[in-house]
């Protein structure tokens, strides 16, 4: 087991560069998810850890020493890929002691190895197997026994679930997590699938169009985005993104949505954004969740307004309703008793507590 | 129910629907009435050939039905069978044989594995020039060949013309591309992430090639394999010019050469002859053939 750094890596394909100068330390046993839209460079920066690309610039550093030209097989790496990459003419046991039988293990040491593994996967059964009779499920389950029986100091996952149902994804997930827990090896794992980074992982990364936006925990990253991007690539349904400007009225200070709607900000708030200056075009955002429907006793700093729904979605635990201010799409949540119906008023509470206040030109949450 | 309101309508409006099961049944019949065409036109010539070598020297001369046998007998195949140059003939065509398929697969599949996986700098160039070398028709290359292995010999005194072994420099020239070209395609055809996992689970190059991608593409390598075996075997242009003396020959030389005496022809045991001769790539396809099992990628990947 090791930690993992990376030194302002960059990869460079021919003129296009993939991976601008990337800065990452990952610690001891941790668990670290990469994740972001395809083409941000994620699984590049995986596979450079691999060591089956090139660094075009920088270090990587397994477990405090440069491997920047070590090939993968000397980095005591194990990695899980999307497909499976299992060898088909191989049984499952064959499968996954491939590497130990490479390196000339003792044979009862491969033998113990793959019992535990399989054991620790529950493929016992399925051991002498080909790749062929298994579903896609146990496939991937054979794969990551082929990385677990190796011990090796970094586990590398590209995208391991994608291939899946939704159903079996999850399931994985958790398989998976718990496989962590057990073995705690140093974990990268690679997906864009924002649930599984934030259930997965013990820090995310998340990036975009070849840099890192923000390094967080789940929590940081949901209620502490640092840009925009991270902002609205976490959290499902995204986070609005409201237009809004800041107005001094009375001496207080209050939030423009619309000719019709302004808020006063709450004084933690109000202190906050109290230097901005009041001509920056700002974007109001605010997770579906702070958006609700209204009730008789309402928090400080929870402000109301009515709308006219245009779409409502019950999803059975809650009603994601749909509107417009002054043309931006919005969405709440809602009860599902609130009485929330396609086309009709309705009057939403909106928790200033939790909102983000950004800059529309620069996206930096401020 | 809409479904029944359609069915309802369906006869009145007398549209024509195909069937299925009709169209597939006039499919079956022309795939039928081809291929019975093709069986009776390819099976001709070995039927010919077996009924003549059951026959007499005094009954093919005879002007009887050539399409049947009177009086048979196997007096062609006890003469060749205990004729010490035709069981040379025989033994000089397996070995060269054998030895080329050998030589042939120790250079392609390398070479394949190079030009389909370690990217290198002309490396597609390369692929698309070996193969090129394959068009080129042997009647236009066995002069300058001839040439080089004169002056080979003339240099470093060791006998190459006349002699059997030289074929093992020569037919590599007509199966070696063709092979290399075959096994960058099967190659090619397996996942990247396959050797990307051998490479992490610590295999070297060599040992992606021997414990990976050659049991995987197996069904490749037989394929190649038949390949160069019946061309080897098949040969007659090479053979014809650079071996010469009678115990140097190959089995397709050999017949024609010394069983043609002037010109009396003798068709019985040159039929005998070609019929023993065709046997082995016969038996080496059906030997291999049980090998020969398609989709062995099955479950490496998501299918």
């Amino acid at each position: 087991m090791a930690d993992v750094a990376l030194r302002k890596v960059v990869k460079r394909y021919d003129d296009v560069e993939a991976v601008r100068g990337i800065d990452l330390d990952i610690a001891d046993h941790e668990f670290i998810v990469l994740v972001g839209p395809s083409g941000c460079g994620k699984s590049t920066t995986l596979r450079m850890i691999a060591g089956l690309e090139d660094i075009s610039d920088g270090d990587i550093m397994i477990g405090g020493d440069v491997v920047n030209d070590v090939p993968p097989k000397d980095r005591d790496i194990a990695m899980v890929f999307q497909n499976y990459a299992l060898y088909p003419h191989m049984t499952v046991a064959e499968n996954m002691s491939f590497g130990l039988r490479l390196k000339h293990y003792p044979k009862a040491e491969i033998k113990a190895r793959v019992t535990e593994a399989a054991r620790l996967l529950d493929i016992t059964d399925l051991i002498d197997r080909k790749p062929k009779q298994l579903s896609g499920g146990q496939r991937q389950r054979v794969a990551m026994g082929r990385a677990i029986v190796r011990n090796p100091k970094v586990f590398l996952f590209d995208e391991p679930l994608s291939n899946l149902d939704a159903k079996l994804r999850v399931q994985m997930r958790i398989e998976i997590k718990k496989v962590h827990q057990k073995v705690r090896t140093t974990t990268v794992y690679v997906t864009h699938d924002q649930v599984e980074a934030m259930t997965l992982a013990d820090r995310v990364v998340v990036m975009n169009k070849g840099r890192i936006e923000q390094i967080g925990t789940p929590n940081e990253l949901y209620h502490k985005p640092a840009t925009r991007f991270v902002a609205g690539f976490i959290g499902s349904p995204a986070m609005n993104f409201i237009p809004c400007r800041l107005e001094d009225v009375g001496g207080t200070l209050q939030l423009r949505l619309t000719d019709r709607i302004a808020f006063a900000l709450p004084p933690a708030r109000a202190a906050r954004y109290n230097a901005l200056p009041r001509t920056d075009k700002l974007l109001l955002g605010i997770r579906p969740e702070h958006l609700t429907e209204s009730h008789a006793h309402l928090a400080p700093g929870v402000e109301t307004f009515d709308t006219v729904l245009d779409v409502t979605e019950p999803m059975g635990m809650e009603t994601l309703v749909y509107f417009g201010l002054d043309g931006t799409p919005v969405c709440g949540r809602v009860d599902p008793n609130a009485g929330a119906k396609d086309g009709s008023p309705m009057r939403l509470a909106m928790d200033l507590n939790n909102m983000h206040l950004l800059n529309e030109e620069t996206g930096v949450v401020l | 129910m809409s479904t029944l309101a359609i069915d309802k309508a369906g006869p009145s409006r007398k549209v024509k629907y195909g069937s299925m099961s009709r169209d597939r049944a006039w499919a079956l019949r022309w795939s039928y009435f081809f291929l019975v065409l093709f069986a009776i036109f390819f099976l001709t010539p070995p039927i010919y050939m077996l009924i003549t070598s059951l026959k007499s020297s005094a009954e093919i001369s005879a002007a009887t039905n050539p399409w049947w046998v009177f009086h048979p007998t196997l007096s062609n195949y006890v003469e060749l069978l205990t004729s010490n140059q035709f069981l040379r003939f025989f033994w000089n065509s397996s070995i060269v044989s054998l030895a080329v398929v050998a030589v042939t697969m120790l250079i392609s599949v390398p070479a394949a594995f190079a030009l389909a996986r370690m990217k290198f700098w002309g490396s597609a160039t390369l692929a698309t020039g070996v193969f090129l070398t394959y068009l080129i028709p042997d009647s236009l290359l066995f002069i300058p060949l001839f040439k080089m292995l004169a002056l080979v010999q003339d240099y470093t005194g060791i006998t190459l013309l006349n002699r059997w072994y030289v074929l093992l420099f020569i037919y590599p020239t007509l199966t070696v591309p063709f092979c290399t070209w075959i096994m960058i395609g099967y190659f090619a055809s397996i996942p990247k992430e396959l050797d990307e996992a051998a490479l992490i689970d610590g295999a070297s190059w060599l040992q992606t090639l021997t414990r990976i991608f050659i049991p995987v593409a197996l069904p490749g390598l037989i394929a190649a394999t038949i390949f160069a075996f019946t061309v080897s075997w098949a040969q007659f242009l090479y053979p014809l010019v650079f071996t010469t003396s009678v115990d140097q020959l190959v089995l397709p030389v050999g017949i024609t050469t010394t069983l043609i005496k002037g010109d009396v022809f003798n068709w019985g045991q040159i039929m005998t002859g070609a019929l023993l001769g065709a046997a082995p790539p016969l038996i080496i396809y059906a030997f291999l053939m049980d090998y020969y099992i398609a989709g062995l990628t099955a479950g490496a990947t998501k299918g």
